[in-house]
């Protein structure tokens, strides 16, 4: 963008210390935190790991073939990594390579449906609260409380013991222990701003709870809401892929990290990479979503 | 009541002159009593609530699939199924108040009987966990804040964030494929080598302790190398999450003016950070360790089964899998009391470590 020949415009438009419209300044502003962001190599590790995954998943038929996540090759089980199978083959004789990479849209799935149903719903809980107060904010509150009291894998657990095992149940199961941290975000976001003048302005002219709740309240807390998911979807993937690896998450022969980690167990000592591989990839993803997390909380740190 | 005393905001208005201290006192522990009782109530409402939404028929479980029409009906309305359901969660409620979870369908014991003999091995793995995440990660966050953005910084950052991202259970396999398969350090899945097995009485329940207290040396050894690998791995888990929790409450702590002030009065600055800063976010610490603990519970489910460790975690997983509905819900509803429990014993802490919130209330 910078290298373009009329040297560095598009930077100095997006810099400029006197932007004319509200685009340019809006855009500014992203730019520069972009360039803050951009320093910070750990966070940049965390977008790049990131962005590989949701790459991994949306290309998965180009990088390996649909087939060799299940077809069972009986006669080439538990072979060591080789140029044919990239992370050698399980007990079955699957290739672990494909399996990995077509794992990757089961995780995203995960992360994204727990997301859907937990931003929501945590506003839901968490704006009224902090924007009425009094009544309304001790009994939702209380409610959050109590959730936010429970043990979340046990009760998850529990939740996909009783609806059956499969990534819809876990995906409900999760959310429903996830969605508290928000709720009580939410509120406190609101409770900063709920005092401010522009609020006051908009009730002055009639507007209706629901209409600054929405217009006003909402686009301040998002850019919080936004880091925390950020930060949670490492939890979220740890929690999902120990469903998994209890077998209450997706069902063979889905190629669930936390499932084929379990199913390496009975041959961990011999053969250590049908286990050890799906691991891995989990730890590298929760580690992608944690650095980038953290850096985004820390650009956000610095812009107020 | 006087028109002064009501506008005095109900619970946090500052009258030390006219109201005892242990009327304070008494007015704070109802108030934590209040939320506790409420909190009990929405657990026993959700475990309630999947009891019922289960999957698994409990009448079908007992009479089995060729009973006749009358008997399933008979051990239904026997069970209370036919009751309306405000009914039967009364009947739930004042069971486990008097911590009746049933009958283990498995092992045919009462549930809570079953709970109370596995729950010590997992304190035993639990208690060593959390006070390697105490003893090693304070320490850590702390000189990672005072080093900020160096390296002693960022080696701690980046070691609390492996041990926050890490699959427990796949670090446990790790565990186990290096230092029990290829080096024989520690010992291997279980509690005890076969050979030790049954030599001791159970008196706590927790093996290390039982062994000492019979002298039997070698059993306590046999129990110590077999404690090790998960008890360093959970160790390191919550050493990770104190860590950079010490490390965030510290940096608040340091950009404090007092720090500067005391510094400047010529303090000492390993007095300043570790008796003066250190000592302000031990309210926050505590609640920290509360949760570590608590996650520490709860991911006894994961770890137990990879060590194959006999303790709740191991217990419940089990159950799950032996549709033994009550066992499950009995350890459910047991490691949320535990969970409870703890944010109270946290929430009750506060005034010892931190006079402020004592003066507060």
């Amino acid at each position: 963008m910078a290298s373009a020949p009329a040297s560095g415009t598009a930077r100095a438009w997006l810099l400029s210390p006197a932007p004319t419209s509200r685009t340019q300044a809006r855009c500014g502003r992203w730019f520069r935190a972009w360039l803050g962001f951009r320093r910070n190599t750990l966070a940049m590790t965390g977008l790049v790991i990131v962005l590989l995954l949701v790459l991994m998943a949306v290309f998965a038929p180009l990088i390996a073939d649909r087939q060799s996540t299940t077809l069972q090759e009986l006669g080439n089980r538990l072979q060591p990594a080789s140029w044919h199978h990239l992370f050698g083959t399980d007990e079955l004789g699957r290739d672990i390579f494909a399996r990995v990479v077509f794992g990757s849209r089961i995780t995203l799935t995960i992360v994204a449906l727990v997301s859907v149903i937990v931003v929501p719903v945590g506003l839901a809980i968490g704006l009224p609260a902090g924007y009425f107060g009094g009544f309304i904010d001790t009994v939702l509150m209380r409610i959050t409380d109590i959730f936010l009291a429970f043990p979340r894998l046990v009760l998850a657990l529990a939740f996909a013991a009783a609806l059956g095992p499969g990534i819809e149940n876990a995906v409900i199961a999760i959310a429903l222990t996830a969605w508290p941290p928000f709720a009580r975000l939410a509120r406190a976001e609101t409770l900063t701003s709920r005092r401010a003048e522009f609020i006051q302005a908009a009730e002055l002219q009639g507007a209706s709870a629901l209409r600054i709740i929405a217009t006003q309240i909402v686009p301040l807390c998002l850019p919080s809401v936004i880091i925390r998911l950020t930060l949670d979807m490492a939890g979220i993937i740890l929690t999902a892929a120990g469903l998994g690896f209890l077998g209450l998450g997706a069902q063979p022969p889905a190629p669930e990290w936390g499932a084929m980690v379990s199913s390496g167990r009975q041959v961990l000592l011999d053969q250590w990479w049908v286990a050890t591989i799906p691991g891995l990839a989990i730890f590298i993803v929760s580690l992608g979503f944690n650095l980038l997390g953290d850096g985004l909380r820390d650009a956000g740190d610095a812009r107020s | 009541m006087s028109e002064a005393a009501t506008q005095g905001a109900p619970t946090g208005a500052p009258a030390p002159a006219d109201r005892p201290r242990a009327w304070i006192l008494a007015h704070r522990a109802a108030g934590i009593l209040v939320s506790v009782g409420l909190t009990f109530l929405g657990l026993t409402c959700v475990t309630f609530f999947i009891g019922r939404v289960i999957p698994i028929d409990p009448v079908l479980a007992i009479v089995g699939d060729k009973a006749s029409p009358e008997t399933y009906a008979r051990v239904r309305a026997e069970i209370g199924l036919d009751l309306p359901l405000p009914v039967q969660y009364w009947r739930y409620l004042v069971k486990v108040v008097h911590g009746d979870f049933g009958n283990s369908v498995i092992t045919s014991h009462p549930v809570l009987q079953d709970l109370l003999q596995v729950f010590p091995a997992t304190l035993e793995l639990a208690v060593p966990a959390l006070l390697i995440g105490v003893v090693v990660g304070i320490p850590m966050g702390v000189v990672a804040a005072t080093h900020r953005g160096r390296w002693p910084d960022q080696v701690i950052r980046l070691l609390s964030l492996f041990g926050y991202s890490m699959p427990v259970f796949w670090l446990g396999l790790v565990g186990l494929l290096l230092f029990y398969a290829t080096l024989g350090w520690v010992g291997g899945p279980g509690r005890l080598d076969v050979g030790f097995e049954d030599i001791v009485t159970p008196v706590t329940g927790v093996i290390t302790v039982d062994s000492l207290l019979a002298g039997e040396y070698d059993v306590f050894w046999n129990a110590l190398s077999h404690l090790v690998l998960p008890a360093s791995i959970l160790g390191y888990l919550s050493l990770a999450y104190i860590a950079r929790m010490t490390r965030s409450f510290m940096l608040g702590q340091l950009r404090q003016e007092y720090v500067l002030a005391t510094l400047a009065k010529g303090l000492s600055p390993w007095r300043v950070i570790w008796v003066h800063a250190l000592g302000n976010v031990w309210v926050q610490l505590v609640t920290i360790i509360a949760l570590t603990f608590g996650s520490l519970l709860e991911g006894a489910v994961l770890t137990e089964t990879v060590f194959a460790w006999p303790g709740l975690g191991l217990y419940i997983k089990n159950s799950l899998f032996n549709a033994d509905l009550n066992a499950v819900l009995g350890g459910t509803v047991l490691v949320g009391v535990v969970y409870i429990g703890l944010n109270m014993l946290s929430d009750l802490i506060y005034p010892l470590v931190d006079p402020r919130a004592r003066d507060r209330q």
